[in-house]
């Protein structure tokens, strides 16, 4: 049985990588025909790549390309612009059409929400950037249904192994896949780098963000186009958590690190002090790029690979450039695989070990 | 960098940032908790069990050294017991031989002295017979030297004779 099974999950993550990338096609040949004119010029698909790696107001599954119809569901906006609004995305019709709320106008552009007059109109400055206000988009968007759908899957998948413990203490079914991660997370991140006695408080933390950011970057993987955690939001927000638990945990010995270093001469107290601090913010600072950038590049680099079908068929002929294309995605959705799991394992590491260098007790001193 | 900023989407920072905190708190109460203490009691009853087995390896092995010891003891005590029999033994023997010696030299002392006692009565019964016969002898020697009246005179006068010096 478990043999029979092996090889099925393996083809299905297979067809989700190599269909994901389809999707990505699909989702090309859409905006060509929305557009009216084919997407064939390097500056089209770097615009169509920027457009994907952008958060979305909408859900679309598919569009039709010869009526440029979209099949999806619109999703709720919601802004605060003195005074809440709240209305379906349907009404930017894809952004496309000025939404009317409470009678103030907005308008999509390039997937955000500025406020605008009643006919729309934009004024664009020197970067191409709307001058317009951009009023506070609390919008259910596609990186926050996203985020939702990982969270409930995260209830739902732990609290079950949470659940099976109290049958036994041998967890059953897909549990016994969760609780190697668990104990993973927690004996070779946390325990090592925070110390046996301190771990147990941080667990909470680290274990959630661990399985958060993997499941997003999983997600990511998946033919549904998310891209949650090569959202600078997102990830600022997780570096955040990071940076506050740290500073919110550090003893005294930490703060004496940082502004009044013991051993060394006063000059140099004083010499380190800035650079302490640059420190304390340079730490989460690397976290939040480095997932970001990690994850963004992936989506790039796919989306990259599958373009190159459009932009080498003028020198190697249709065939050998989609076989081409397609070999060098599916190779590089595979390395994707690993480092969806090796970001979140990397963030978590790094999150425990700033933690740890937090609550260390200084004994040499 | 410029690109990054304009990106950057407050409201979604503030949802995100919400989601996660509830998502942390949730789980906490609903998984990593129960779990986390499932998992210490897990491997805490692991830790007891194998320290049981420990234990109880060491114990086997102290009862067992125990074993040897009072083995050991047993040993010497039987030996000394064994000696001790052989030497009471021994004595006993030594003891017995001694009596038995002492016992046949007081009866060969009572045979011996039974012999001279019976060597004497032997002896004088010897004696009276002798006596008896000899004075039988002596009356039938005197009876046939008396025979005639003579001789009986002259002895007479003899015993007179001696008498009258007397």
């Amino acid at each position: 049985m478990m043999i029979a099974k092996k090889p099925i999950s393996f083809v299905v993550v297979l067809i989700l990588a190599v269909f994901s990338n389809f999707s990505y096609i699909e989702n090309e040949k859409d905006n060509e025909e929305i557009q009216g004119n084919p997407i064939n010029t390097q500056e089209e698909i770097d615009a169509y790549i920027q457009h994907h790696l952008q958060d979305a107001h909408d859900f679309v599954l598919f569009t039709n390309g010869n009526t440029g119809h979209h099949i999806g569901f619109p999703l709720p906006i919601i802004i605060w612009d003195e005074g809440i609004h709240f209305f379906s995305s349907s009404k930017f019709h894809y952004g496309e059409e000025v939404a009317e709320s409470k009678g103030k106008y907005y308008v999509l552009h390039h997937e955000k929400i500025y406020r605008t007059d009643a006919t729309g109109t934009l004024a664009l400055d020197d970067h191409h950037h709307p001058t317009n206000v951009r009023p506070l988009d609390f919008s259910i968007t596609k990186s926050v249904v996203g985020i939702l759908l990982t969270g409930i899957l995260m209830i739902l998948g732990f609290g079950s192994l949470a659940r099976g413990y109290k049958k036994g203490p041998i967890p059953t079914g897909f549990s016994r896949v969760l609780e190697p991660l668990v104990l993973y997370v927690r004996d070779e991140i946390a325990r090592p780098n925070i110390g046996e006695k301190k771990y147990r408080k941080y667990m909470g933390f680290l274990l959630t963000v661990f399985f958060f950011i993997w499941c997003l970057n999983l997600l990511g993987l998946m033919p549904f186009g998310f891209n949650v955690t090569g959202n600078i939001a997102v990830t600022v927000c997780l570096a955040m958590f990071t940076f506050f638990i740290v500073q919110f945990s550090g003893n005294k010995e930490y703060w004496k690190h940082i502004f009044w270093m013991p051993g060394v001469p006063v000059p140099m107290k004083i010499l380190l002090m800035p650079i302490e601090v640059l420190g304390m913010l340079t730490k989460p600072f690397s976290l939040l790029i480095r997932l970001f950038a990690n994850i963004t590049a992936g989506h790039v680099v796919v989306m990259s690979l599958i373009a190159l079908m459009i932009t080498l068929k003028a020198a190697f002929g249709p065939v050998v450039s989609t076989g081409m294309s397609l070999f060098l995605a599916f190779f590089i959705s595979i390395i994707e695989v690993l480092i969806a799991f090796l970001q979140a394992f990397i963030f978590t590491m790094l999150s425990s070990l700033f933690i740890g260098m937090a609550v260390a007790e200084h004994d040499h001193h | 960098m410029d690109q990054l900023l304009n990106d950057f989407s407050p409201g979604l920072f503030f949802v995100q940032a919400f989601i996660f905190l509830v998502l942390i708190l949730i789980l906490r109460k609903v998984a990593w908790r129960p779990i986390l203490d499932a998992l210490q009691i897990r491997e805490d009853s692991i830790q007891e069990a194998l320290d049981a087995a420990e234990n109880a390896k060491k114990d086997i092995e102290k009862l067992q050294s125990k074993n040897e010891k009072l083995l050991d003891e047993a040993r010497l005590e039987r030996d000394v017991i064994l000696k001790e029999a052989r030497e009471a033994s021994n004595k006993m023997k030594e003891e017995t031989k001694e009596e038995v010696s002492k016992i046949s030299e007081k009866m060969i002392e009572d045979a011996r002295a039974a012999i001279i006692t019976e060597k004497h009565a032997a002896l004088s019964e010897v004696k009276n017979q002798v006596a008896t016969l000899s004075l039988e002898i002596a009356e039938k020697l005197l009876r046939a030297t008396l025979k005639d009246e003579k001789a009986q005179k002259a002895l007479v006068d003899d015993f007179v004779k001696e008498l009258n010096l007397n």
